[in-house]
């Protein structure tokens, strides 16, 4: 058993901790919650330029090859300087597209999205706020040589500056919901599409996106018609480990402002953190990052590898999505009253973990997928 | 990276299963015996262990172990604890005899060694004091020089096993006028020398399990001191480089768990299984969950150790965690049971022969005795994460 990065990760992590550290501070992060994109094109342009965007892609389509293990490593660090930026759902509009895509497809679109020219986020939760194929209700309605997309969707993230739209349809009624699921490739500037941002506790730019009858050419349909939730199933996986990894990286951040507040914060003639009540508080923090990441890597590792991982991810999703928040709300009890101000940082942290608590299922969800896990 | 054991750990793994399943009795999880009262069984389940070399694998071969690698000592911690094979470890093996290989003197080692490696010679732990429990370096209880002896005069406390132990690996002072931490010495106590006294303590769960031990005017040879007079603490922090991840926890709680499991499925109450009861899953879950995360909190730190570094904060986190954690099980055993959890072994109509019921009376001494969680937190805060004392 191995619980360390290889040589590769570690350079990937000082690199990346680097290049966030001088490019993207806490006060830019701050501007991109008041900005109408929430992202700074300047700032992807770099991040293509180091590789970022086009890491997973095979050779080909101008990637690396990278593992999703490598990949959850440079996430770690994007979560801990809370990046603003919109990688993960590149990154997952890849994976869905390499999965199913057809080679004329992936040539069409997985070079620009590598390059970061293009961005694209995949449009799956609609208003009843579910992951399960049963909860998708738009349609997609064949019309000779054309598809016919109808309903709304909620909280697709970054809907508001992508160019391309992986929407999730369901294209045939079934008894078994998991069938009749179909992924179409939408520009989003296409007519019919209306995308609102929502105004959230992260302020990251989830959004509603319309379809009124958005009409789209055969050659849109990405996979097979009817046949692509296990893809779609994939993707949320990894989306969930990817998640998981982004809050170590944040709670560690948290875990180190935190002690440094505690060092200087002097009250009754001593620094409060040599008071028991504080300290003990930020014992309990560490436990709780270091117990996140090994149960975090452990499904990013397997998944990874490619071995079965539904209960690791389960269990990883299950502890940290209320770890992340436990660590936030610890944090913000040491910070005091000046924690609670806008100009500290730790705040954007605290909603930012409410965020990933509750994307893609919260941490009851997840221990029920535990308890069918166990045999219960 | 890689969370996989290799082909040889998991050969070595179920060797260690075959060799439990083998020397226990076919019912041996359908009964709850705490560790006192099995103790005559447990003395005979060490010395074979001795026998095949395991009980001390971690020393080095001259002294009577394998010099097994921390994996190893690691996999057979969680494995000899998951089968509740009992005899494994112990102040002799964890503690004792460590120090005396690095600092007795060679008629020491010839003297107490072997019995320890073969499972012969059962020790105890003589530093708790009534005044001196998490501050422990202010004991006193007195070791005066007289002639070739030393005189001992005072008391210990909550001596686990003093009444069963042939030995005491003890901390006397021996300088009282010195900084506390550097008058203390270690010493080898005869538990029959004259002078000794050891009285019975009944713990919460109805079990004599620990002792006060007083000594009056007990004399010890000189040669019973172990090491250099006076540096007594500071040997001990030596011993830090054995099998400290307290992974062994996680293979009882493993085991508990799934009784837990196995039980909520097949027990119907009100007209549907526990296991269908919303609140129970979710308990249930947790927990499995929770023994995740404290599994690698412990293995993290045997992965440390072989990659020769020094564990420390981490030793502390999988100390608190894990005694907090079967804490936390038992209240999960005792909410899948509802009123049930009353009851106690032997009692008519007692679930799971009253395990539940006597592990959450049991574990309250987990977060106290070896380390309390406040001493631990204290360590993870000042020598973990650099805040000031």
């Amino acid at each position: 058993m191995d619980l360390g990065l290889n040589e590769t990760q570690e350079i990937l992590r000082r690199i990346a901790r680097e290049f966030l550290e001088a490019e993207s501070p806490n006060a830019l992060v701050r501007q991109m919650e008041q900005d109408e994109k929430g992202y700074p094109p300047e700032l992807y342009r770099k991040i293509a330029e180091q590789g970022w965007a086009s890491m997973i892609l095979p050779e080909e389509f101008g990637g690396d090859g990278a593992s999703f293990l490598d990949l959850c490593v440079l996430n770690e660090e994007l979560g801990r300087a809370i990046a603003p930026v919109p990688l993960h759902d590149v990154w997952l509009s890849q994976y869905l597209l390499l999965d199913l895509a057809s080679d004329e497809q992936k040539k069409q679109y997985l070079p620009a999205l590598g390059s970061g020219d293009t961005i694209a986020t995949i449009a799956l939760t609609e208003p009843s706020a579910r992951y399960d194929a049963g909860a998708v209700a738009t349609t997609a309605e064949a019309d000779g040589d054309e598809y016919i997309l109808n309903g709304t969707k909620l909280f697709v993230s970054n809907a508001n500056i992508a160019d391309l739209l992986l929407v999730v349809a369901r294209s045939r009624a079934a008894v078994n919901k998991e069938e009749g699921i179909s992924v179409f490739a939408v520009p989003a500037n296409t007519p019919g599409i209306s995308i609102t941002p929502l105004v959230t506790i992260a302020l990251d730019k989830q959004c509603e996106v319309v379809l009124n009858n958005v009409r789209v050419p055969a050659s849109a349909l990405v996979g097979p018609l009817h046949g692509a939730w296990s893809a779609i199933e994939r993707v949320i996986d990894k989306g969930k480990v990817l998640i998981c990894t982004w809050s170590v990286g944040g709670a560690s951040y948290v875990l180190e402002m935190t002690v440094y507040s505690a060092k200087r914060r002097v009250q009754f003639g001593r620094p409060i953190g040599t008071f028991q009540a504080i300290s003990h508080k930020c014992a309990d923090m560490a436990i709780d990052v270091d117990g996140m990441r090994f149960v975090v890597y452990h499904a990013a590792w397997r998944l990874s590898e490619g071995l079965p991982a539904d209960q690791e991810i389960a269990i990883a999703k299950g502890w940290t999505a209320d770890a992340y928040r436990r660590v936030t709300a610890l944090g913000h009890q040491v910070h005091g009253g000046v924690g609670f101000m806008m100009d500290y940082d730790i705040q954007m942290y605290f909603r930012r973990a409410k965020m990933a608590e509750v994307l893609y299922g919260d941490a009851d969800l997840h221990r029920e997928l535990v308890a069918q896990g166990l045999g219960l | 990276m890689d969370f996989q054991w290799s082909a040889e750990e998991a050969a070595f793994q179920k060797e260690v299963r075959e060799f439990c399943i083998a020397n226990l009795p076919a019912d041996w999880h359908e009964q709850y015996q705490d560790d006192e009262e099995a103790f005559d069984f447990s003395r005979v389940a060490a010395k074979k262990l001795g026998q095949k070399g395991w009980l001390a694998m971690a020393w080095p071969k001259e002294y009577g172990g394998l010099g097994a690698s921390h994996w190893k000592q690691a996999l057979f911690n969680y494995e000899t604890s998951y089968q509740r094979f009992p005899g494994v470890g112990g102040i002799g093996i964890g503690m004792a005899g460590p120090t005396m290989m690095i600092y007795g003197t060679e008629e020491q080692k010839k003297q107490w060694l072997p019995d320890i490696a073969s499972g012969a010679a059962y020790w105890c732990q003589l530093f708790t004091e009534p005044g001196a429990g998490s501050d422990l370096a202010s004991l006193q209880t007195r070791a005066v020089e007289d002639g070739d002896d030393y005189v001992i005069n005072g008391q210990k406390i909550f001596t686990s096993g003093g009444h069963h132990a042939v030995f005491g690996w003890a901390g006397f002072r021996t300088d009282p006028n010195a900084p506390k931490h550097r008058g203390i010495s270690v010493f080898v106590v005869p538990m029959d020398t004259p002078g000794v006294t050891v009285r019975p303590l009944i713990n919460m769960t109805g079990v004599h399990a620990q002792n006060e031990i007083f000594f009056d005017d007990a004399r010890l040879s000189k040669d019973n001191l172990v090491g250099e007079r006076n540096r007594g603490w500071y040997q001990m922090a030596t011993t830090l480089d054995f099998e400290r991840s307290g992974v062994g926890r996680y293979g009882a709680a493993t085991r508990i768990l799934e009784e837990i499991v196995e039980y909520a499925k097949d027990t119907r109450l009100n007209g549907h299984t526990i296991a269908q009861e919303p609140r129970v899953r979710n308990k249930i879950a947790n927990m499995a969950i929770e023994m995740e995360v404290g599994k690698y909190i412990g293995f993290r730190i045997v992965w440390m150790q072989s990659k020769g570094l020094i564990p420390n904060r981490e030793a502390s986190m999988s100390k608190v965690w894990g005694a907090e954690m079967m804490q936390r099980l038992a209240n999960t055993g005792m909410m899948t049971m509802g009123m049930y959890v009353q009851l106690r072994r032997g009692s008519k109509h007692a679930q799971m022969a009253g395990r539940i019921e006597g592990q959450y009376k049991a574990t309250v001494v987990g977060s106290i005795a070896g380390g309390s969680s406040e001493v631990n937190r204290n360590i993870i805060a000042t020598r973990g994460l650099g805040l000031p004392r």
